[in-house]
């Protein structure tokens, strides 16, 4: 997309919430309060959110928690969700044994 | 919005992150421009996490040394961030005599600039690490080396760098650089936005060749490809850094319990371009056969993710740092060559210095620009 974006740009300041305690990220127990906090140390895309917290690096790859991240960033950030692009999902869409991703050649063909 | 700042640095990779830190500790006013829509969206967050002297042209070796032993272990604390560096040694894993000759070789060169290395033999290296296959004959072993967290460490800088008053902008794409008055000034993006500075800072990785050529300055660098893959978190196995021979794999084990590996097919170069790393179908399945033959354990493990990324290949192997002679103003940071995440505190504090103060405390001069030349002069 490429968007001209000032990350010197002030945000509202943060105000502790009551629910900032709630996990959003169950794989790698990320909570509320920290994916806020993330947004105010300068974390200002879903890519930079994930590398920085691990949110939807866990088993499920985001397929459970994305949209409540996404919604939470976007509300800090005073835009609206649909502006953030998601984080690049990235193969093997399911976790897949090493022994089983090393055999890459079809049944019936020859040991290499 | 402003545009003028004493320091423009092109590139929001860990080089430019960390560069802009120091510059600003330093007092120095700074504008860092990131052409992706990410920070750390090149090498800085798709590498190993590798932090090595072991292995590395002795060129580079005194500055990733003085690294280690200044910056790195204090890093998390200073940046606020858990960069995750463990620093518990690195293997070099060889299983035949040529594997043991290109280690043997590797390892002189290193102790000659001062680097505490040796060679140990297979039941050392399962001492070390226990869960080593009984194929493996021989290893270097650098025990002062170790691994990091390359996505937190980039982030860390950034973080660090932003709230002492860098002003980073992102999907700002530099195309242009142009001198005012022989000396080097503007900076151009596509946007149509123009920033100016007493110095400016080429840190974009590959990119910088094309935007170097705007002012004359050719710098031999290629792209490769390299990739990458993550496996679900296991119980804790070891803390070192691994790499073999061949160099078919390398990794270690995260904080976090899951093993990054890296390594390669031996196609790279001959890939299709899409023009964004995409994981070619070959390789990870051959960086899984190579890691299950030195761990027969990892066999079940399973991968989670995939991913690839770009490398800066410098004709000869290491960086460009440093100021250019025809350019007054520029000063370079790239042409790192698949490895520039564990020197990059050192490069981007001396490069910092030499800004600031003219001056660097490890010699930069086999890094310099116009050290290239032809085969026969
Ligand atoms: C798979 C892989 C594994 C690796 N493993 C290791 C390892 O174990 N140890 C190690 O030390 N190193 C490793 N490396 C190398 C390491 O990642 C890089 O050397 C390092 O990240 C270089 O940092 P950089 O900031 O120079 O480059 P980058 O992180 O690529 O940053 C350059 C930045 O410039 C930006 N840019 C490009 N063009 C423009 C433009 N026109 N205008 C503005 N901005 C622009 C890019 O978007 C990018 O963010 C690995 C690399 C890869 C890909």
């Amino acid at each position: 997309m490429n968007t001209v974006n000032d990350r010197s740009r002030e945000l509202k300041p943060f105000v502790p919430s009551p629910d900032d305690d709630m996990l959003i990220c169950r794989c790698e127990e990320i909570t509320k309060g920290e994916i806020r906090k993330a947004v105010h140390e300068g974390m200002w895309t879903m890519t930079e959110i994930r590398r920085y917290l691990r949110t939807g690096m866990g088993l499920c790859q985001g397929q459970t928690c994305a949209k409540l991240v996404k919604a939470i960033v976007a509300r800090e950030l005073g835009v609206s969700p649909a502006q953030l692009e998601p984080a690049t999902s990235r193969a093997p869409m399911r976790p897949i044994e090493m022994r089983v991703f090393a055999n890459e050649r079809k049944e019936g063909q020859e040991d290499a | 919005m402003r545009n003028t700042a004493e320091v423009i640095v092109i590139g929001g990779g860990i080089i430019g992150c960390a560069i802009s830190y120091y510059l600003v500790k330093k007092g120095a006013s700074v504008i860092c421009l990131e052409g992706s829509d990410h920070i750390g969206n090149g090498g800085s967050s798709r590498n190993g996490g590798g932090v090595r002297q072991s292995g590395r042209d002795p060129r580079e070796l005194p500055l990733v040394m003085y690294g280690i032993k200044h910056f790195w272990p204090t890093l998390s604390e200073e940046l606020e961030t858990d960069c995750e560096y463990h620093q518990d040694g690195n293997l070099r894993l060889g299983k035949t005599e040529k594997h043991k000759e290109i280690l043997t070789g590797l390892t002189e060169r290193a102790v000659k600039v001062g680097l505490d290395v040796r060679m140990i033999d297979g039941d050392e290296v399962r001492r070390i690490n226990p869960y080593l296959s009984e194929e493996v004959t021989c290893a270097s072993w650098c025990p002062t080396d170790g691994h990091a967290n390359p996505l937190t460490t980039t982030l860390g800088y950034y973080k660090t760098a932003r709230k002492l008053g860098v002003h980073f902008i992102t999907g700002e794409q530099v195309v242009e650089l142009k001198k005012v008055k022989g000396v080097l000034r503007k900076v151009v993006c596509a946007s149509g936005n123009v920033y100016e500075g007493e110095t400016v800072v080429l840190a974009a990785g590959y990119e910088s060749r094309r935007i170097a050529g705007t002012v004359g300055i050719d710098i031999p660098m290629q792209t490769a490809m390299l990739e990458a893959l993550v496996t679900e978190a296991q119980p804790h196995m070891f803390d070192q850094m691994l790499g073999t021979a061949e160099a078919d794999f390398y990794g270690h084990q995260t904080k976090h319990g899951s093993f990054v590996f890296g390594g390669s097919s031996g196609l790279e170069g001959f890939t299709k371009d899409n023009g964004t790393p995409v994981c070619y179908a070959k390789t990870a399945p051959c960086i899984c056969r190579g890691i299950i033959k030195y761990f027969p354990n990892l066999a079940d493990a399973k991968i989670v993710r995939t991913w690839a990324g770009w490398m800066d290949k410098c004709a000869d192997g290491v960086p460009v740092l440093g100021k250019v002679g025809e350019v007054p103003g520029l000063v370079l940071a790239c042409g790192f060559t698949g490895h520039g995440f564990g020197i990059a505190p050192a490069a981007a504090h001396q490069l910092a210095e030499l800004i600031i103060t003219g001056r660097t405390d490890v010699d930069l001069h086999d890094l310099r620009y116009d050290r290239f030349h032809a085969k026969i002069e």
